[in-house]
């Protein structure tokens, strides 16, 4: 079994998504670790890309701040090791296509499967495209999580059937950021992936207070979290763990 | 050349948002539906002869072949079009195509500025709301442009993430697309991006070598030795090949803008200093680091200076039937003024790139020789840039 499964195996899973060297990579370490002590369940660790097309302006400005503070893939491969040594929740990482690819995919994924990462979430690979990774996903049970939009439509069925670790509901329309209103039909989706799999579904794009959170995990089996705790950061810096396990906490609370 | 998933070789693809894929499967459905449709095609056609002005001229450059003292060249006029570029061509293609899709309202990107004013000219005529996005550092560069699209009605979004410029523009645009897709159709400037973008652009840029295979065969009874047109996304230079490319006989050659040169960072030329990667939703090369961030990428010219190429073009270069070859700034200015002076045309700096390696070559051939160069677009867009590189306070 899939070792993302165990996210889902204690009630609703909260779900932080967190830029790796923003602003450094200590700061993230600190981070994954007050999140991880204040009870999420999965850490999606984002790998930051130069023109990251499926972000708002909060994950934008992450990524940038983490480039130019000199991350890079195999810096983040060492801070998931360092993490490795006591963070027992599941892990996966978010990037592009091409950070994957260039770096040589079976390089990539064979690594992603011995440091300890569990899944992988590529928002530039729809279905049709997956089975440029997907093998070589198989091949080292890295899951490769596929992603559902409020405009798929017919196609939520044929991608759930298909679904390795869990499927990342995307909640809404345009790019990640905080949203006060969540308008997509969540229940309708959630149904017909049930109807096409086991595989748990989390809700993601735009999620930012409790309320929203219970409401969707109570939708789903769990809430994704990324651009609230990224303006944590932008305004905390190196100082954010505290008020990232403290957000984590209450976030975590209202679900329960 | 395309397989059903949008290949050319290993090129090509749909690497793009989950939330995108229901609005290019419509697209690709519709444009299934109407690119053999006579009554599509008559309209198009009316389009581009009455509105465009179209088919324009080659041009037998007597003055510059007299002092080049080589091949005989032939100018592809694309630049007498309306709106003064190549761009036209395809914005008035897609434009139909969204309006018999129901769609109200074009979005796109713009580099140099040309495509935003194509665009911003085809909502105007069809009653069509416009938002164009464009790097900050190019609305700088090409300030008119920006008046022109604001004078035809659109909005024009200055974007002012990463490097400011056109792969900047291409990034808000898709963005923009997941956010509203019901009434919207992104009008994808270039013959990139994912399938079918890369097909549709190229069949409405193909007019460009459907009229000068015609023509070049009516004024000399023989096809070209070569067609040189210049490449960034390479609309113009895939429009210019793609009736030649059955003909093996006629060397296709795209000009990249090496910018300061490709044994420097500050460049654009793709194919000669990139490799395979994925981004802006294809399969192509790109210019980009060992981790695969995509480069910041330079060009005097603000619509050669694109990280990425053409999936097409990736293929044609795989499999040697297009050659690809780096043009400087130096030598592209040099150009723009060359043939302003021998012909009493201005170029787009982007086209002078075309220019530029046409006169390298032209003096090594021989008299009887046959050159086609697209002159993608009118130059005036760059009289202030150009006179600002050699040095004068010049100010729109």
């Amino acid at each position: 079994m899939s070792n993302i499964r165990k996210a889902f195996a204690n009630g609703k899973a909260f779900i932080p998504f967190i830029t790796c060297g923003d602003p450094d990579l200590e700061t993230t370490a600190q981070v994954v670790r007050a999140a991880v002590a204040n009870g999420v369940d999965l850490v999606e660790l984002g790998i930051p890309f130069s023109d990251p097309t499926a972000e708002g302006p909060v994950i934008q400005a992450a990524n940038l701040r983490a480039l130019t503070g000199g991350v890079t893939t195999e810096k983040i491969f060492d801070l998931v090791r360092d993490l490795r040594r006591d963070v027992t929740v599941p892990m996966v990482f978010m990037t592009y296509a091409n950070v994957v690819f260039s770096y040589g995919s079976e390089r990539f994924i064979s690594t992603c499967a011995e440091i300890g990462i569990d899944g992988l979430i590529l928002p530039d690979v729809p279905f049709e495209e997956k089975d440029e990774f997907l093998p070589v996903c198989r091949k080292y049970g890295v899951d490769l999580i596929s992603l559902i939009a409020p405009t798929s439509a017919q196609r939520v069925a044929m991608i759930a059937r298909e679904a390795d670790g869990f499927l990342y509901i995307v909640s809404s329309l345009g790019v990640t950021g905080v949203r006060s209103h969540i308008d997509t039909d969540i229940p309708s989706i959630v149904s017909v992936v049930r109807e096409n799999t086991d595989v748990p579904c989390a809700v993601g794009f735009g999620i930012s207070t409790p309320e929203q959170a219970k409401k969707m995990a109570d939708l789903s089996d769990g809430a994704i979290v990324g651009s609230a705790i990224i303006r944590l950061l932008a305004q905390h810096g190196r100082d954010a763990a505290p008020h990232v396990g403290a957000y984590v906490k209450r976030m975590k609370d209202a679900m329960r | 050349m395309t397989n059903p998933k949008g290949r050319f070789g290993v090129h090509g693809g749909q690497y793009i948002p989950e939330t995108l894929m229901n609005a290019v499967a419509e697209l690709e459905e519709a444009y299934d539906r109407y690119k053999d449709d006579p009554d599509f095609n008559r309209e198009l056609t009316e389009l581009l002869n009455e509105y465009a002005g179209r088919p324009s001229r080659l041009y037998f450059a007597r003055k510059l072949t007299e002092t080049l003292g080589g091949a005989k060249i032939y100018l592809k006029r694309e630049d007498l079009n309306h709106t003064g570029a190549h761009k036209i061509n395809n914005v008035l293609g897609q434009a139909l195509l969204a309006k018999k899709m129901g769609k109200t309202r074009l979005i796109a990107e713009t580099g140099a500025g040309q495509h935003g004013v194509a665009t911003a000219t085809a909502a105007a005529l069809f009653g069509m709301s416009c938002v164009v996005f464009m790097g900050e550092e190019d609305t700088v560069r090409q300030a008119l442009n920006v008046y022109r699209m604001r004078l035809l009605g659109a909005e024009v979004v200055p974007v002012k993430t990463g490097t400011a410029t056109l792969k900047d523009a291409v990034s808000e645009a898709m963005r923009e697309w997941t956010s509203r897709i019901a009434d919207t159709h992104y009008c994808l400037g270039s013959v990139m991006g994912p399938h079918p973008f890369p097909t549709i652009v190229r069949d409405f840029q193909a007019v460009i070598s459907r009229e000068a295979r015609q023509q070049i065969l009516e004024k000399e009874g023989r096809l070209p030795d070569a067609v040189i047109a210049c490449v960034g996304g390479g609309s113009n230079a895939i429009g210019s090949f793609y009736h030649f490319i059955g003909d093996a006989g006629v060397r296709l050659i795209g000009c990249e803008a090496a910018g300061r040169g490709v044994d420097t960072p500050e460049t654009a030329a793709t194919v000669n200093t990139g490799r395979l990667g994925i981004f802006h939703g294809m399969k192509s090369y790109f210019c980009q680091d060992e981790f695969g961030q995509i480069a910041p990428v330079y060009s005097i010219s603000a619509g050669l200076d694109y990280p990425g190429v053409g999936p097409e073009h990736a293929h044609l270069h795989d499999i040697g039937r297009a050659e690809y070859v780096p043009v400087t700034d130096e030598e592209a200015v040099q150009a723009f003024e060359f043939l302003s002076r021998t012909e009493g045309i201005i170029p787009a700096i982007e086209s002078a790139h075309a220019v530029a390696y046409a006169m390298k070559i032209a003096p090594t051939m021989a008299k009887d020789k046959i050159l086609i160069v697209t002159i993608s677009g009118r130059g005036d867009k760059d009289c202030a840039a150009i006179a600002r590189y050699r040095g004068e306070d010049l100010h729109e």
